[in-house]
């Protein structure tokens, strides 16, 4: 969409380090490290994390909505494909 | 009461009290919206700093708050550069002030936090963070604009030269200065002012934008209470709130 305020980012936030990075929402920016100091702007000013990722919205490949029943039906009947058979180490937190 | 210190305190916190309000006055005309969010987070820190500025100062005073010092003050009593009260033309005078007074608040607050006095040392070493933030911000958009297309070069080229009259102010030395400076409270000014020209000419180069030359424009500066036109129509609306429901409190 052409519009003046730039590409379209999306950003993602490591709430600490180890943990995997989260979808936050997205910003706009003309170049990568505007958009950089548009995400602490918009997004960490509150001690959300510890670390971002940012990336352009068009390099994000999505699956397609007409795609959803061959990508994610089959999963639903096959209860074996779900490690629920497993007896869980005691005291482990992250499994 | 130390006067020197309290008149001090008084210029610093009235650079970020009076440049804090100017970005208030901008709030919700960005050029576009993460870029009013971003101005707007800096005039908060800047109030941010003011205020605990302000309160040391009443502190100092022992008959006033910082509310009166930030909001009931006559203009010749606020101590702020010329440059910070300069009006939001547009977004490149915007940014260029603001960029001028990032440079100087980064150097100047690198040397204050080793401050003799306790207090300017600590409140130095917490704005540190937030004016090192600001400045590589206003840095990128200097960039941006000064080596962006030829309109934009011509227009933050113009902000710069128009500006520029105001910045020697940032490096006179009077006696308050001076005495504090020998006492170690106050930053050194010939440091600051070698290293805000070697951090100035180290984005103007990126950004391809030519240093004018430093006319000396002023007799009177602001930190001695001299102020320029602009003052008293940016204090008139500062101070209306205040003036119109002196007992009220928030």
């Amino acid at each position: 969409m052409e519009d003046n305020q730039g590409t379209l980012w999306e950003v993602f936030i490591q709430p600490k380090a180890g943990r995997p990075y989260k979808h936050a929402g997205s910003l706009h920016a003309y170049d990568k490290s505007m958009a950089m100091e548009a995400a602490r702007d918009l997004y960490t000013r509150r001690g959300e994390g510890s670390a971002l990722w940012l990336v352009k919205a068009e390099d994000i490949v999505a699956s397609q909505p007409e795609d959803m029943e061959a990508f994610f039906d089959p999963a639903n009947d096959k209860a074996y494909r779900h490690p629920t058979f497993y007896t869980m180490p005691e005291g482990s937190k992250h499994i | 009461m130390n006067t020197d210190l309290y008149k001090y305190t008084l210029r610093l916190a009235d650079n970020s009290l009076i440049l804090g309000h100017r970005l208030s006055e901008y709030i919700s005309c960005g050029p576009f919206l993460e870029e009013d969010l971003a101005l707007t987070n800096t005039g908060l820190d800047l109030l941010g700093q003011a205020e605990a500025l302000l309160k040391y100062a009443a502190e100092q005073n022992g008959t006033v708050d910082e509310d009166y010092l930030a909001f009931g003050r006559e203009e010749y009593e606020y101590a702020n550069f010329h440059l910070v009260e300069y009006p939001n033309e547009d977004y490149g005078y915007l940014i260029t002030r603001q960029f001028l007074m990032d440079v100087f608040n980064v150097v100047n607050y690198t040397l204050l936090k080793d401050s003799k006095d306790a207090m300017i040392a600590s409140i130095a070493a917490k704005s540190l963070k937030e004016v090192t933030y600001h400045l590589r911000r206003s840095s990128e958009w200097m960039i941006r604009l000064g080596d962006g297309t030829q309109e934009s070069h011509d227009k933050i080229q113009e902000c710069v030269n128009h500006l520029w009259m105001y910045t020697d102010e940032m490096f006179d030395l009077d006696e308050v200065h001076e005495r504090l400076q020998k006492e170690g409270i106050a930053s050194d000014l010939s440091v600051i002012k070698k290293q805000w020209h070697a951090k100035v000419d180290e984005v103007f180069e990126i950004a391809t934008i030519i240093k004018p030359e430093l006319p000396k424009y002023s007799l009177v500066y602001g930190k001695d209470g001299g102020h320029t036109d602009f003052m008293g129509y940016l204090l008139a609306e500062m101070q209306f709130l205040k003036n119109r429901f002196p007992k009220e409190v928030w």
